[in-house]
């Protein structure tokens, strides 16, 4: 469904605020598949989907999606594709305008926008039996504006938006870390119900060990830029939170071990 | 302030209302702020002009002037968007461009055409009615001008709430607002901008064309202080109408823009003593009118606040 060949991604390239966030990854994802992608800060989880996603390009290697090379497309041209929800409640939606306008851009999404009026009848009946599913009420609210939703609600209308028109992957970009922890439930309740409905594809970045550990088949760790843990079937379904961990303390050990040493070869020069 | 004046002054507010939807347009919806606009007015009002004085018919300058805008917007939303130049800086720069590239149109600074047909002659049955129901034959002129210009201002204000409902007008808005939002749905944002100013500079060419044929002059001047007045409009609106929906929103904008022009007409009758307001102090009431306007809701909070505040201390 998914092939990642040999991405790498380095920002500010050539200053001093060089920052290699993605070295050399190799990824195959199955159709359906739910994947949990954790790691410490920096370790590139939210580079790897922005480079899938398309907001900004890769330094080489290249991005397949159902046999469609999507590398050298633009952010906009890849949203038919994928379906996104951010880490900020506030950037999936649009706070001016109506629950059923945002609804009406997301049904629009890899369709040619025209003059058409973006909300009719049909659509209204749509949106409202879809935002039924949320079981919040909001199906009687479509002409209320989004920035009136709290937080939780609007993560859960974004996730609704993304899923719309069943994305060929869906990428979740910790969409539960703002929220508080009973919302966050709620909201993760939701993923999961919307992901089997419609047997998506999904990537779902989290800091949370246990979230990673209880939705998803595959579960991937990152750190400095590399996978450097990829459990699936039987291994993924062994896996603790304590193993996780013990991974963590190993990876950091390297951390170490390697910045003395890349010290090392620095000094010589002086 | 005479009938006459008053007439006048609801007369210019309607057309400006025109430029003012432009601004609303660039500014609200898009959050582009546009300076293009003290240009693209002149711009409109010399494509009139020239094609008046060559003997073309006035309705044809109207989309003309319409289009000439609109490539004027596109030229500042391509500087913007494709070569990354500031919004606001790139729109001063076509602005200035604009001064050569209007005196070039023209062959000069300005044409005086009071005596060419303009789009006004051809409705003397307007004209007839406005006699017929009593209303003083010297008050022709004006009241036609006045028709005029509400029934275009009231056609392109029906006709921009619909498309700001379309799903290309979604898009624009949610330009506006979120534009990693409308991205991650799959729309070239830089489509929508270049289309929103172009869309917004073809408003304010098209009242520059209006405003030329009404006085019978096209100046390369006329463009000064566009942008202040299209602000102090669209401000006055949502004082009065809020911006809780786009039908209230834009005619907020074109109420604010005829309050606008009667402010001004107002003060320019008042006499303080010796004093007299002269047209060339309008521009400095405009930017502290528009100042006033544009604090007034941190003023409001503040005061707010530091009542609470005190109101904490002392208890």
């Amino acid at each position: 469904m998914i092939k990642i060949r040999n991405l790498r991604k380095t920002f500010n390239i050539d200053s001093v605020n060089e920052n290699l966030a993605i070295d050399k990854v190799d990824l195959n994802i199955k159709k359906s598949d739910f994947i949990t992608v954790i790691g410490s800060n920096g370790a590139g989880k939210s580079t790897l989907l922005n480079l899938i996603a398309g907001v900004y390009p890769p330094n080489s290697g290249k991005i397949v999606i159902d046999g469609l090379d999507v590398t050298p497309l633009k952010e906009h041209s890849r949203a038919k594709f994928i379906g996104r929800v951010f880490q900020d409640p506030m950037m999936g939606t649009a706070a001016s305008m109506t629950i059923e306008e945002n609804f009406s851009m997301a049904h629009s999404r890899g369709k040619m926008r025209g003059l058409k009026i973006g909300v009719n009848k049909k659509k209204r009946e749509l949106f409202r039996s879809h935002l039924k599913l949320l079981g919040l009420g909001l199906e009687d609210r479509l002409k209320d504006k989004v920035g009136l939703l709290s937080g939780g609600q609007r993560q859960s209308l974004t996730l609704l938006m993304a899923t719309l028109n069943e994305p060929k992957v869906l990428l979740l970009d910790e969409h539960t870390a703002a929220l508080d922890p009973k919302t966050a439930q709620q909201v993760m309740e939701i993923t999961k119900m919307i992901v089997t409905k419609y047997k998506l594809t999904t990537i779902m970045v989290t800091h949370n060990m246990t979230q990673a550990l209880a939705i998803g088949n595959r579960l991937i760790m990152m750190h400095q830029g590399k996978i450097i843990l990829d459990a699936k079937g039987a291994d993924r379904d062994k896996l603790t939170v304590d193993a996780l961990l013990n991974e963590f303390q190993k990876v950091r050990g390297s951390l170490t071990d390697k910045s003395l040493l890349s010290i090392n070869t620095v000094t010589p020069k002086c | 302030m005479t009938l006459y004046a008053a007439l006048g002054a609801i007369s210019q507010g309607l057309v400006y209302a025109l430029m003012a939807l432009g601004v609303y347009l660039t500014f609200r919806v898009l959050d582009f702020p546009d300076l293009t606009v003290d240009g693209s007015l002149p711009l409109g009002a010399a494509v009139a002009a020239v094609m008046i004085t060559k003997g073309i018919n006035p309705f044809v300058t109207l989309p003309v002037a319409f289009a000439a805008g609109m490539a004027a917007g596109f030229v500042t939303a391509f500087l913007s968007t494709n070569l990354k130049i500031l919004n606001l800086l790139a729109s001063i720069l076509t602005m200035i461009a604009l001064y050569s590239i209007n005196i070039r149109i023209m062959g000069r600074p300005n044409i005086p055409f009071i005596n060419e047909v303009t789009i006004f002659d051809y409705f003397p049955w307007i004209t007839k009615l406005i006699v017929s129901i009593g209303i003083p034959g010297r008050y022709a002129n004006i009241a036609l001008s006045l028709v005029i210009f509400l029934i275009v201002v009231i056609c392109i204000k029906f006709v921009l709430d619909f498309f700001l409902h379309t799903d290309l007008g979604l898009a624009m808005r949610a330009t506006g607002d979120n534009e990693s939002m409308i991205r991650a749905q799959g729309v070239n944002t830089h489509f929508t901008i270049m289309l929103g100013v172009a869309l917004s500079n073809g408003l304010v060419a098209l009242c520059g064309a209006l405003v030329a044929q009404d006085q019978g002059l096209a100046d390369v001047t006329m463009g000064v202080g566009t942008i202040v007045a299209g602000l102090a409009s669209v401000i006055i609106g949502e004082a009065l109408f809020g911006e809780m929906t786009v039908f209230r929103a834009t005619l907020g904008v074109i109420v604010g823009s005829v309050i606008y022009r009667l402010a001004i007409a107002f003060a320019l009758s008042l006499r303080i003593g010796d004093f007299v307001i002269s047209p060339s102090d309008l521009k400095l009431i405009t930017a502290m009118l528009v100042v006033f306007a544009l604090m007034f809701p941190e003023i409001r909070s503040r005061i707010k606040i530091g009542v609470l505040k005190r109101w904490g201390d002392g208890k």
